[in-house]
């Protein structure tokens, strides 16, 4: 069967190969109305064609493009395959975009059709409509509030499931006929990146590419069809489209649908899926979460809790790599996992986990460690939307915490002088769309991706990256200076959400630290400190005292380094709001923009280099509903205390 | 793709204001020497959304109570369905199909969202007390049934992450979207909110105008709603009546209600 599924060179032809060998088997689960519904590979393929059928009669045909804007539903998913079954190309969005932010994508790629999920998405789509006078069928999913709707460009998806239902007893035999048209060149999916610095890119994958990926990555892992995964991040992300469309068309798993954005962790503990990925702020809330709860327990509770987490720390991880562990080691850890080991990977969900994968930035040591010790085979991986994500990955026992792995079969890695990582991988993308100029420059004439990632192999021949190429930068000293690699250490501190450096051609490293509400507020509680929001509590002296102990920290963790010893962190302020994603002040996916920050900020940054006490700040914010305020705040700056390098001091 | 037979029967016709669901003629009510009400009459519209304003004092919430029951007044007449009343008790005006919610909420705070919700389709079951504790037979099945239809109601006012949760434990706002999913529960032709909005942020009142803008869209139920909030009550409902000190001295649209100068002075303050 392996060789027969081998030949298959679209997902289509896959969705056909499941439904006739495991018809009977589940393919996509979706909580509704407080039950898991199952949609059986049979019943997947058959929605698929009749939604196929009806986007052919609303002229969806090869080489068009189709969005799809929602939460992980099966019917998006349908939608998604439907339109590879026409040789049309699904470029999924990111359902908390703004609808300016949606223009861009349908214009680029002539969007004539469209699914949104609800009311929600419906509302921006025709908010640009002026501007997309292309965009001809919007069908929605979920009806509610939409009743009253009377544009003609508007279609439930019961309409339009109807149409397919004719259409297919017009002409049937008429999707086969389509499907056996496509090959494995032709593009499957188009992906609109999150643009740090310009407009955003599609980034054009082929059927192949993703499959090819998806294969060799399952067969890494021994993924079966008896592997179940939870789809809960965003659709438009590749990741995503990999652990949820690619690799469960290779391999025939299960994916399930939480019921909402907010039921995913009971959703989780209901399901048990084998197979999880989990970007590392993920995990980290999971664990922000788990200590919060920890500390409210009973004392005897907590100090069990303590003790066997501390036998954890020192053996889980050895445990799990198969290691040579002492037998009292073995038992004390055995007696922990059934007190409490178990039952906390029961809490999260994470009981049936196989293989867990986090990616798409550094993940702390701690908290890495933290899950590995539980027993649960966390890894990491590294990749991008333009290489179809696996490009390295930790294979079983020779997982480290500061590594991404070696690259996985199939895939060429290279550096050039500048330290900047190239690959070359069956798994690369086409195309910028309409972009050759961009893709050009990334992708080079014998076929190497320019990254722009910057890191070296370390001795086990394990990929390290460190920061951007282009954000890499050097103080006034010719210090080297990787902001992100210090932020990272920032944000590895429960209390820091997020934080900004600055350094670059400057005279030393400062910062903006924005705190994480949910562990300060815990702490200040615990202190009795009262506060009244967010920029109460952040302006508190002792918070700002707390935030110190975290960069003094990464000060004397720093100075061990020789290279970076000398981009400690001199000065710094808490910031006074939350940086946003809707304030531009984040990418989509969490990134801070820190050249955007630099600039929006200039006066906080002026005053940190300035040797001010404290600055006065009032900031443009806007609100949820598109309302735009302001807030003001006296922000205190505060020094942070520095240590010699570790190889100076030996020498004194 | 799975049958919903339920479900249809919840969806009405949507907002077709139709014939008269309530009419109020005269109404008067005192306790001892105090007048709540004088001489108040109005009309209800099946499927309309109708607001009643007014200072503190001016006799709203008794006027809620005189419909749903729980006072009696002592002049006047009341028709449900053209249908006049007399000393109806709270339980049969929820078997007539009005149903309300509480200024300072009616929940059973140590009760989940789910089991408050079920409280509810109470009036609705019908299988005796003995065979609902063994879940023999039919109760089995009318629960399933009940508890459809709650699921449906958790599914609409998007409290699905609540379902478990006691509702002692739950923020203010969602309490008060949790009372609301009671009331819907008994599937009523009339709901009575008593300052739905009243203590919420201002994110927490926008939801829950939508809530109310899509319980009279979708289930067609005719909405007699209390607020305070000018701003809600000029956006959301249909009609407008004006009470103070216990007497009508305004009704209709809400921009005739604001052009109105008795109401202007009485309620809205006098304009410059």
């Amino acid at each position: 069967m392996a060789t027969d599924i081998g030949t298959l060179d679209t997902f289509p032809k896959l969705l056909l190969h499941h439904a006739a060998v495991r018809g009977e088997r589940p393919a996509i689960r979706e909580k509704d109305l407080g039950i898991w519904q199952t949609w059986t590979w049979k019943q997947f393929a058959d929605e698929v064609q009749i939604l196929a059928c009806a986007l052919a009669e609303q002229g969806l045909g090869r080489g068009d493009h189709m969005a799809l804007i929602g939460d992980n539903r099966p019917r998006i998913y349908a939608a998604m395959c439907a339109a590879q079954c026409l040789g049309a190309v699904p470029v999924p969005m990111y359902q908390d975009a703004a609808a300016a932010e949606m223009a861009f994508p349908i214009q680029n790629a002539d969007i004539a059709h469209a699914l949104a999920e609800d009311q929600e998405q419906v509302d921006k789509l025709l908010e640009i409509l002026p501007q997309c006078p292309r965009l001809a069928h919007i069908t929605y999913d979920d009806p509610r509030g939409l009743r009253h709707y009377a544009q003609p460009q508007l279609a439930s998806y019961d309409r339009l499931r109807e149409i397919g239902v004719e259409a297919q007893r017009r002409e049937p035999g008429f999707i086969e006929r389509e499907i056996a048209k496509g090959t494995g060149d032709d593009p499957a999916a188009m992906f609109f990146t999150s643009g740090t610095t310009a407009t955003p890119k599609g980034v054009v994958l082929t059927h192949h590419a993703l499959i090819d990926r998806a294969r060799a990555a399952a067969e890494m892992e021994g993924l079966s069809d008896s592997d179940v995964v939870l789809a809960y991040l965003p659709p438009a992300w590749i990741g995503q489209n990999i652990f949820s469309y690619a690799q469960p068309f290779a391999t025939g798993y299960c994916i399930c649908c939480p019921e909402s954005a907010e039921t995913v962790m009971t959703d989780m503990r209901e399901i048990g899926p084998s197979y999880y990925f989990a970007p590392p702020r993920v995990l980290e809330a999971l664990l922000t979460q788990v200590s919060i709860r920890m500390e409210d327990a009973g004392r005897v509770k907590r100090a069990m809790y303590l003790y066997f987490m501390d036998v954890a720390q020192r053996v889980g991880g050895a445990i799990l790599d198969r290691k040579k562990v002492g037998v009292g080691d073995r038992l004390r850890y055995a007696l922990g996992d059934v007190l409490v080991y178990g039952p906390l990977r029961n809490v999260l969900g994470m009981s049936r986990v196989r293989v867990a994968y986090t990616a798409g930035e550094a993940i702390g040591p701690d908290l890495f460690k933290f899950y590995r010790s539980l027993g649960i085979n966390l890894k990491q991986l590294y990749g991008s939307t333009e290489t179809s994500v696996f490009v390295c990955v930790q294979p079983n026992g020779q997982v480290k915490p500061d590594t991404v792995g070696p690259a996985v079969p199939g895939v060429e890695l290279k550096f050039t002088p500048q330290r900047e990582l190239l690959i070359r991988s069956p798994g690369l993308f086409k195309e910028y769309y309409k972009n050759p100029q961009a893709t050009a420059e990334a992708k080079d004439r014998e076929g190497w991706f320019h990254t722009g990632d910057a890191g070296y192999f370390d001795g086990d021949g394990h990929l390290k990256i460190i920061d951007r190429v282009k954000d890499v930068g050097k103080l006034n000293d010719g210090t080297l200076f990787a902001p992100k690699y210090l932020e990272n250490k920032l944000k590895f501190f429960p209390y820091v959400k997020e934080a900004v450096t600055f350094g670059d051609g400057r005279d030393r490293v400062c910062a903006f630290i924005n705190i994480d509400m949910e562990a300060v507020g815990n702490w200040a509680e615990k202190r009795s400190l009262a506060y009244t929001g967010y920029i109460d509590l952040a302006s508190r002296d002792d918070v700002g005292e707390l935030v110190g102990q975290c960069v003094e920290r990464v000060n004397a963790d720093l100075a061990q380094d020789p290279e970076l010893a000398g981009s400690q962190i001199h000065r710094f302020l808490v910031l006074h709001k939350e940086l946003d994603a809707d304030d531009g002040e984040l990418t989509r996916t969490r990134k801070v923009r820190r050249g955007f920050i630099g600039e929006r900020y200039a006066p906080l940054v002026k005053a940190l280099y300035a040797g001010e006490a404290s600055v006065h700040v009032e900031a443009q914010v806007k609100y949820e509903d598109g309302r735009s305020g302001s807030i003001s705040a006296d922000l205190k700056i505060r020094d942070a205390k520095t240590f010699a390098p570790a190889a100076a001091k030996r020498a004194a | 793709m799975s049958a919903q037979p339920q479900a249809q029967e919840m969806i009405a016709q949507g907002r077709r204001i139709g014939e008269v669901l309530l009419s109020v003629e005269e109404v008067s009510l005192s306790f001892g020497g105090v007048n709540a009400l004088t001489d108040v009459s109005f009309e209800v519209r099946e499927h309309e959304i109708r607001a009643i304003i007014g200072p503190n004092g001016a006799g709203k919430s008794s006027m809620l109570n005189v419909i749903n029951g729980v006072y009696h007044p002592q002049k006047g007449t009341i028709r449900f369905l053209g249908q006049p009343r007399h000393d109806v008790d709270t339980h049969e005006a929820a078997a007539q199909g009005i149903a309300r919610t509480f200024q300072n909420l009616a929940l059973f705070k140590g009760m989940n969202v789910l089991d408050n919700i079920m409280t509810g389709r109470n009036l609705r079951m019908k299988a005796g007390l003995l065979a609902q504790a063994i879940r023999f037979g039919r109760a089995e099945r009318e629960e399933l049934e009940h508890r459809a239809v709650v699921e449906r109601i958790i599914d609409f006012l998007e409290i699905q992450a609540y379902r478990k949760t006691p509702v002692g434990r739950l923020p203010y706002g969602l309490q008060k979207r949790v009372d609301l999913g009671r009331a819907l529960a008994m599937e009523p032709r009339l709901l009575l909110l008593d300052e739905p909005m009243a203590g919420m942020n201002v994110e927490e009142k926008q939801d829950m105008c939508r809530f109310v803008l899509d319980v009279n869209d979708q289930f067609g139920t005719t909405i007699v709603l209390i607020e305070h909030d000018m701003g809600v009550v000029m956006d959301i409902s249909d009609r407008v009546i004006v009470l103070d000190y216990g007497k009508k001295i305004g009704d209709g649209t809400p921009d005739e209600v604001r052009g109105t100068q008795a109401v202007i002075d009485a309620y809205l303050g006098v304009s410059h």
